[in-house]
């Protein structure tokens, strides 16, 4: 097993700690993983994009220009990434702020309305939480006590009591991600 | 069991610095590897090993202070990026001349310049030609993933202190900000003043009092004795190459082609690999880990099995020139190469192997 | 009488300090640098403290100091002195470090290390040497060559407006929070050897109570480079030099 991902959005989106915690829990699961952001003034509320692979094998590079699944954020992010996903692949999107809307017809296409879930239950900051739900819902790569230990290794102690907020978000981005157009 | 963490290339030589038992880190920051001092300072390494950390007002000073440091004995060593590089030649060459260890980490930038922040491999002639003036070489160290971050800062030391001479290790923006996973040692313990006396003559521990002071100095005035010591910096140089070369072989028995890259330019080639035997293409990838001294004699046994060989680096072709006089013309060598911060992808890096070097 | 019975512990009335070499210094007879290697070394000696001294050379005529200072000495790159000062005394806190630079080594070439380490207050002594020349070079024009003052490089005199103004390095140094005692001294008439002396063993006695930086300036003469006899070079350091540099402390930290 291989899964390559980019994810992309705005910064301060979360897009790096997503990858992050996914990243984490990948080591606890004992697999290979890597994750390799957009870096330089970008970190400075741009875009922000960030490559995670993981693997059951040793991981060859970790910039890629093609990948399995893009998470997309926004419109700069979907109108620059659509086309890096491979025939086949997977593009999960929030169509907040999305003017165009994806098109390709030789992928699976997921639409996940995290920022309007978030802003309803008032846990904005876990938005990124709800989108990495709506990814494992698809890609079951992790399981959730990985996903757990994940979190606890990547959040600071004094953060922990967050943890189960966490977990929650992951399911709810499970429960409300939905299939725009799929093959 | 050893622990396993999820680091970025930077952090993982700040931390491998810490628990291998460096005595001095002095520093400016600079993208893309600020976070080896933000990491050091965030850590107070003073309070678990004593540990100095000091932020230095440049990169000029930050390598005289690994002099002052490394002249004392001591496991000294900064960290920068191309344009602090460059600074710091003068340093390093003075450094090398006063046959001290010490340990330089370079996160190349694309230059020249001021260039860009993203990532490059454009520095290898100025590491392993030279850089700074005089007869010198560096040590120089190419790692290819987060772990090997973490596990040269210890090797790099070791090689300095064995051939007392200053060793670089030489990322880039790539392995320097990709995160991945690393098992860390404990805490080890740094060497004593009485250990550092004792071992090291050179050194300047404080005048013993039967015995004359110790001088830390590039300086000869008199052109014989100067020669004198070039031969012996020579000799010294020629031991590390008989003996220090290291390298990694990726899938070269059965290659008919080889790609030779080094950092994160032999990740991509890894995938490139892996592309290219998809379709058929039997090749293989030979990976310096050790730059200067170069694996010279590996790639000239390889020329004599394979039908060709592609360099590929984040520059305009420096390396390559190592590979030519390597393989001595025996067969076709070409370079690929993107700089400017462009990474290249492993398709364009396959399809530069099948018109460059198979098609032509 | 003869020779043997002349030399005898009873009859000593001066004596090399052990704390410098028995090398022949290679400074031109009336400079005064050899009486600072004297004084320095002579302070280290009271001190007791030899074995517990690194000293740090420039580049300059002051060049070979290490070749005189019986002390474990590193020789630093043209300018850099205290940083590598900084790096000894940080790694090796229980030793006493001092720096031995020259007005173009500390004040033009070098300034950014010389401004940070009094700036952070690392606990060092530093010694500066100000001829207002580049003696080990020639004779060229220094940061502090004088107004009007002729080198090799200003052989129709310092034209400040286009030459820049002579730069009183030590009293911007004083201005820092990071020096604790800044003094100027110099060493061309017995009662100011004494003098300064006493300046050094202060600035050396601040090392024990960690209390920043202490800088001791010696202005002092270059006959050579100045072109002038000893015994002239003294005057003129008396006539130009001193009504520009006033000796004196300039900061003593409680």
């Amino acid at each position: 097993m291989t899964e390559e991902i980019i994810i992309a959005g705005f910064g301060g989106q979360g897009v790096l700690s997503m990858g992050k915690i996914l990243a984490y829990s990948g080591i606890m699961q004992n697999k290979e993983v890597s994750w390799m952001p957009s870096y330089g003034p970008e970190m400075r509320g741009g875009t922000s994009n960030v490559t995670v692979i993981i693997s059951d094998e040793r991981i060859s590079s970790p910039v890629l220009s093609v990948f399995d699944t893009a998470i997309i954020l926004n419109q700069q992010s979907l109108d620059k990434f659509e086309k890096a996903v491979k025939p086949g692949g997977m593009l999960i999107y929030d169509p907040n702020g999305i003017t165009r809307h994806p098109e390709r017809k030789d992928i699976n296409i997921y639409q996940i309305a995290a920022t309007d879930k978030a802003t309803e239950l008032g846990i904005a900051k876990l938005f990124n939480m709800i989108v990495l739900g709506g990814f494992l819902k698809y890609k079951p790569i992790i399981q959730e006590e990985f996903m757990r230990k994940g979190l606890e290794k990547s959040l600071p102690a004094r953060h922990h009591n967050l943890i189960p907020d966490n977990l929650k978000a992951i399911t709810i981005g499970g429960q409300i991600i939905k299939d725009y157009h799929i093959l | 069991m050893k622990e396993l963490r999820l680091m970025k290339g930077n952090e993982a030589i700040a931390e491998a610095a810490i628990r291998y038992g460096v005595d001095g880190y002095f520093g400016y920051p600079i993208t893309p590897q600020s976070e080896i001092l933000e990491h050091l300072m965030a850590e107070e390494p003073y309070k678990k090993t004593g540990m100095v950390v000091l932020q230095a007002e440049s990169e000029v000073a930050s390598i005289n202070m690994v002099y002052g440091g490394a002249a004392c004995g001591k496991r000294a060593m900064t960290t920068s990026s191309s344009p602090g590089i460059s600074l710091m030649q003068e340093g390093l060459s003075y450094i090398a001349g006063a046959e001290l260890p010490c340990l330089v980490v370079n996160v190349v930038r694309g230059g020249p310049g001021l260039g860009t922040i993203q990532p490059s491999q454009a520095d290898y002639f100025q590491t392993t030609k030279g850089g700074g003036h005089g007869d010198y070489r560096l040590i120089t160290l190419a790692p290819a993933s987060v772990q090997e971050m973490y596990d040269f800062v210890a090797l790099a030391f070791e090689l300095a202190f064995k051939y007392r001479n200053p060793a670089m290790i030489l990322s880039d923006g790539v392995i320097g900000q990709v995160m991945e996973k690393v098992q860390i040692d404990d805490y080890k313990p740094r060497w004593t003043d009485e250990y550092i006396k004792k071992s090291f003559p050179w050194a300047t521990t404080g005048k013993n009092p039967n015995t004359p002071h110790v001088i830390v100095t590039s300086l000869e005035l008199d052109s014989s004795k100067q020669e004198q010591v070039n031969i012996r910096i020579q000799k010294k140089y020629r031991e590390c190459e008989a003996k220090e070369v290291r390298y990694e072989l990726i899938n070269c028995e059965d290659a008919e082609y080889l790609f030779v890259a080094y950092g994160s330019s032999a990740r991509i080639c890894q995938k490139a690999i892996q592309l290219g035997r998809e379709k058929g293409i039997k090749v293989g990838l030979v990976r310096p880990i050790t730059l200067w001294p170069f694996p010279s004699k590996i790639l000239n046994e390889m020329a004599d099995k394979v039908k060709g060989m592609l360099s590929v680096e984040m520059s305009a072709g420096q390396m390559v020139e190592d590979v030519l006089l390597a393989t001595k013309h025996k067969i076709k060598v070409e370079h690929y190469g993107r700089f400017g911060g462009i990474i290249p992808t492993p398709q364009e890096v396959l399809h530069a192997l099948e018109t460059k070097i198979i098609g032509g | 009488m003869n020779r043997e019975d002349i030399i005898k512990p009873e009859n000593l009335v001066y004596r090399r300090t052990p704390v410098l070499t028995e090398n022949i210094m290679h400074y031109c007879p009336g400079c005064g640098h050899g009486t600072a290697h004297r004084l320095v070394a002579e302070v280290i000696e009271e001190m007791g403290i030899q074995e517990k001294t690194i000293g740090i050379a420039p580049v300059g005529c002051s060049v070979l100091a290490y070749n005189y200072f019986e002390v474990d000495m590193q020789e630093a790159a043209h300018g850099r002195a205290p940083a590598l000062a900084t790096a000894v005394k940080r790694l090796k806190p229980d030793f006493f470090v001092f720096s031995y630079q020259g007005d173009g080594d500390l004040a033009a070439i070098g300034t950014g290390e010389t401004i940070h380490a009094c700036n952070r207050g690392e606990n060092i002594t530093m010694i500066f040497i100000n001829n207002g020349i580049y003696g080990m070079t020639g004779g060229q024009m220094a940061p502090t060559t004088l107004e009007d003052m002729k080198t090799s490089t200003s052989p129709y005199g310092r034209e400040v407006q286009s030459m820049g103004n002579p730069l009183k390095i030590t009293e911007l140094l004083a201005q820092l929070p990071g020096t604790c005692y800044v003094t100027r001294q110099a060493v061309y008439t017995p009662a100011l050897v004494r003098k300064c002396k006493r300046a050094i063993r202060q600035a050396f006695e601040n090392q024990k109570e960690n209390k920043g930086v202490s800088f001791v300036e010696i202005v002092s003469n270059c006959n050579s480079g100045w072109k002038m006899t000893p015994t002239a070079s003294n005057q003129w350091l008396e006539d130009n030099m001193l009504p520009f540099y006033p000796l004196g402390d300039i900061k003593v930290s409680k």
